[in-house]
């Protein structure tokens, strides 16, 4: 049997450390969460040798050990836990050429934790051009480990990691710091209360706010002899250990690294000139946003009506080629045309992450952030509110989970309180098939009409989110001073493979996360309009033959009268029509009704339920949006019109339906009162918007 | 006492010193320390965030923060 080596992957943010976690696992990787919290746990497997394998573990990116996000803690619980299941047999800190001196102080930290440790040194195809040269015998022997050089574009210094992870045993373990010489009295007092403990885990214990399952803060505090210091007091040695850590790292580096600063020619500056220009700088964000949204809707457009269509044809298919009874009722009217539901969403979602993926992998988006701040800050948000409000048009749950970078807590909560104003991924299909209903396709100066009615959503999301947060920033008071350090890392070329995995990956969970809810939706909402209380539903035949007897109407005609007659009495009509005149003034019908309770637990659901609801008893499979535009009110009026169409899409863009996101709210706040603020409020504009625009469209 | 906050882009100077107690943590361990070489890069408009060289490190701060730290010029 293979032996499995276990393999942490740490480093600083913008390393590459992804790509060499790619170069590893390729798509041997799965990303999951850590139990109990929602920070992403990425691993993977890899074969090393023909007898060794290893299981990789891809930690959060982080600057230290001294943790200041929920992201950095998880880093510090794993590595000071031996008894937890994914404690490394040996960590790899994977470093950048060009930000070495920086990226030792991790590097430091996690050697004195007495961790087998390799140093890999990544974007070495750099080191020519910016003229920097290593001296990588002497720099493996000062900070006793091996170091691997590494190019992840070029797929350099993969084979030689993997070799010297087989190796692992021979790397020494001792630390590289000694803590007593930033204050001799008090860690020699600690040392002595704890003889057996390394006396920098103690110290990690003491001064980071995480849970530790086998070192026990209490236990420490417990111990008589030993005094806990005050704050003040502890982040001054904190800000000590710090300092004597550059002594060492730059000491080291004096002998066995040189940048030639001639050679280094400078393409930030040239590109920052432009890209965070006064004028120019914002002309560049708001036209890649309008580059972006335009292009969701046009690329996607073709694929969609293919998915579309072809689950038409598979449940007309399903239809006619087997037996009719319940099964092949359920699989064509309730299963297909739900899983169509979710399959729909995967263009347009593959495309926002890849964009999303594309200005992170640049290095733009910390650009986008410096842009951004002091504008933002008027609202009470911060510049990288950005980012969560960016990602928020993908999903609000990974957005709010970004808001974790964010220091200051009130900046953070406005910005977690008013993410789900964004348009979400999950809109996006009820705004494209009213916006194709209603919206003519028509060119206005240029630019096609309909993708202008998207962009203008986009930009209601945003709007709406902004003004929120506005309004509600003064109720809130604060008084913590607001800090605020963002990196600014070099402009890089995106590596096809990250941004190709990243896509694929978030995509499949997005679409199995969101499709489990979807699915389980539609098979309910199928049960409930295929059975309904009493002689109304179970004699519909009969009741509607013998009112029209006098009436000469063709077979088909009686057929769709006979099926719209059962659907009316079913469960779901019942409910439908039980909280139609709550929403006649915002102008829909029961059918539509049924589709607004059906998602509330997810708005993806809306344009599955009304595919389900209008193929419930229809024979003919058209595309849902055909059935739509032939939907008819009571007085032969089309219910889609341009009124009750800018109505709903009002009523979804400022409605909270979406329960995962009240779960991670909650979870993220750790309170019921934020959520719940948030269903109140959202759901009153909504309601208020969609009133207005019908009553003023109509 | 001259501040990091009044920098001109483009313009070097040397940290000195900073208030212990109010600048984080994250800032020393980006390089923010005494005796290292800072630079203005970039103002934002409205003069915040600043666009900072500290040391061959790249960063943003608000300019409060900036206030914090002492410097001197060449």
């Amino acid at each position: 049997m293979a032996h499995f080596l276990k393999v942490a992957l740490i480093g600083n943010p913008n390393t590459g450390k992804t790509s060499v976690f790619n170069a590893l696992t390729g798509l041997n990787q799965k990303v999951g969460n850590y139990p109990g919290i929602t920070v992403e746990k990425k691993e993977g497997s890899c074969r090393l040798n023909r007898t060794t394998k290893a299981h990789i573990l891809d930690l959060p990116g982080t600057y230290s050990l001294n943790a200041s996000s929920m992201d950095e803690s998880v880093v510090i619980e794993l590595l000071l836990n031996r008894n937890n299941k994914d404690f490394p047999d040996v960590a790899v800190v994977v470093t950048d050429v060009e930000n070495l001196k920086r990226n030792l102080l991790l590097f430091t930290q996690i050697k004195d934790l007495e961790i087998p440790t390799l140093l890999v040194v990544n974007m070495s195809d750099q080191m020519k051009r910016k003229g920097i040269s290593i001296e990588v015998e002497q720099l493996q022997a000062d900070l006793g480990t091996q170091v691997i050089l590494t190019s992840m574009r070029h797929q350099e210094g993969v084979a030689a990691l993997k070799e010297a992870l087989v190796n692992y045993r021979q790397l020494p373990t001792t630390p590289l710091l000694d803590l007593e010489t930033i204050d001799a009295d008090y860690f020699s007092r600690l040392q002595k209360t704890f003889p057996t403990e390394s006396l920098y885990k103690l110290w990690l214990v003491i001064t980071q706010d995480v849970n530790f399952s086998s070192l026990e803060r209490k236990r420490i505090q417990a111990a008589s002899d030993f005094k806990v210091q005050s704050d003040a007091v502890l982040k001054r040695l904190q800000q000590k250990e710090t300092i004597k850590r550059y002594q060492i790292i730059n000491q080291t580096l004096k002998q066995t690294y040189q940048v030639n600063n001639d050679a280094a020619t400078d393409l930030r500056s040239r590109i920052d000139r432009i890209l965070i220009h006064k004028v120019w700088g914002y002309v560049f964000f708001f036209a890649l946003l309008f580059l972006i949204f335009q292009s969701i809707f046009d690329w996607s457009s073709v694929p969609m009506d293919f998915i579309d269509s072809s689950f038409a044809q598979l449940s007309q298919w399903v239809n006619a080629e087997l037996p009719p009874g319940l099964f092949t009722s359920l699989l064509a009217e309730g299963i297909i045309p739900g899983l169509g539901g979710i399959v729909i969403f995967i263009p347009q979602i593959a495309f926002l992450f890849l964009f999303i993926s594309l200005l992170e992998e640049s290095g733009y988006m910390s650009r986008v952030v410096f842009l951004m701040d002091r504008g933002l800050r008027r609202f009470g948000l911060s510049g990288k509110s950005v980012i969560p409000l960016i990602s928020g048009t993908a999903c609000a749950i990974p957005a709010v989970m970004a808001t974790r970078n964010i220091e200051n807590w009130k900046e953070r909560l406005l910005t977690i309180l008013v993410t789900p104003f964004t348009t979400c991924s999950a809109r996006l299909p009820v705004y494209l098939i009213l916006i194709s209903l209603v919206i003519p396709e028509r060119s206005i100066l240029g630019i096609n009409a309909q993708g202008l009615t998207l962009m203008g959503l986009y930009i209601l999301g945003f709007a709406m989110a902004l003004l929120s947060s506005w309004i509600l920033k003064s109720y809130f008071k604060t008084t913590t001073k607001s800090y605020f350090v963002v990196e600014m890392p070099n402009y890089k070329m995106p590596q096809l493979k990250n941004v190709g995995i990243t896509v694929l990956e978030k995509t499949k969970s997005f679409v199995t996360e969101a499709g489990k809810i979807i699915l389980a939706f539609s098979v309910l909402l199928w049960l409930m309009a295929s059975f309904g209380p009493g002689e109304p539903f179970t004699k519909a035949d009969t009741i509607v033959r013998e009112a029209n007897i006098n009436n000469p109407l063709t077979e088909e005609a009686l057929e769709a009268e006979i099926a719209s007659y059962r659907l009316e009495h079913s469960y779901i009509g019942i409910l439908g029509k039980a909280i139609e005149p709550v929403i006649r003034p915002l102008g829909y019908d029961w059918k539509i009704g049924i589709a607004l309770i059906s998602s509330f637990a997810a708005r993806e659901v809306f344009v599955g339920s009304l595919a389900t609801i209008y193929s419930v008893g229809s024979e003919e499979e058209t595309p849902i949006k055909n059935k739509m535009a032939q939907e008819k009110r009571a007085n032969g009026q089309v219910v889609f019109d341009l009124a009750t169409g800018i109505s709903l899409m009002l009523f979804y863009a400022f409605s909270m339906q979406c329960m995962s996101t009240l779960a991670i709210v909650k979870k993220e706040t750790n309170s019921w009162r934020w959520p719940l603020l948030q269903l109140g409020l959202m759901t009153v504009i909504a309601y208020v918007t969609a009133f207005a625009a019908y009553q003023i469209l109509s | 006492m001259q501040f990091l906050d009044s920098l001109e882009p483009g313009e070097h100077a040397t940290i000195v010193d900073f208030e212990t107690e109010k600048l984080p943590l994250k800032l020393i361990e980006m390089g923010c320390l005494p005796g290292n070489k800072v630079c203005l890069l970039h103002r934002a408009p409205f003069n915040c965030p600043l666009y900072l060289e500290i040391d061959g490190c790249h960063m943003a701060i608000r300019r409060e923060v900036a206030s914090l730290i002492e410097i001197e010029r060449p």
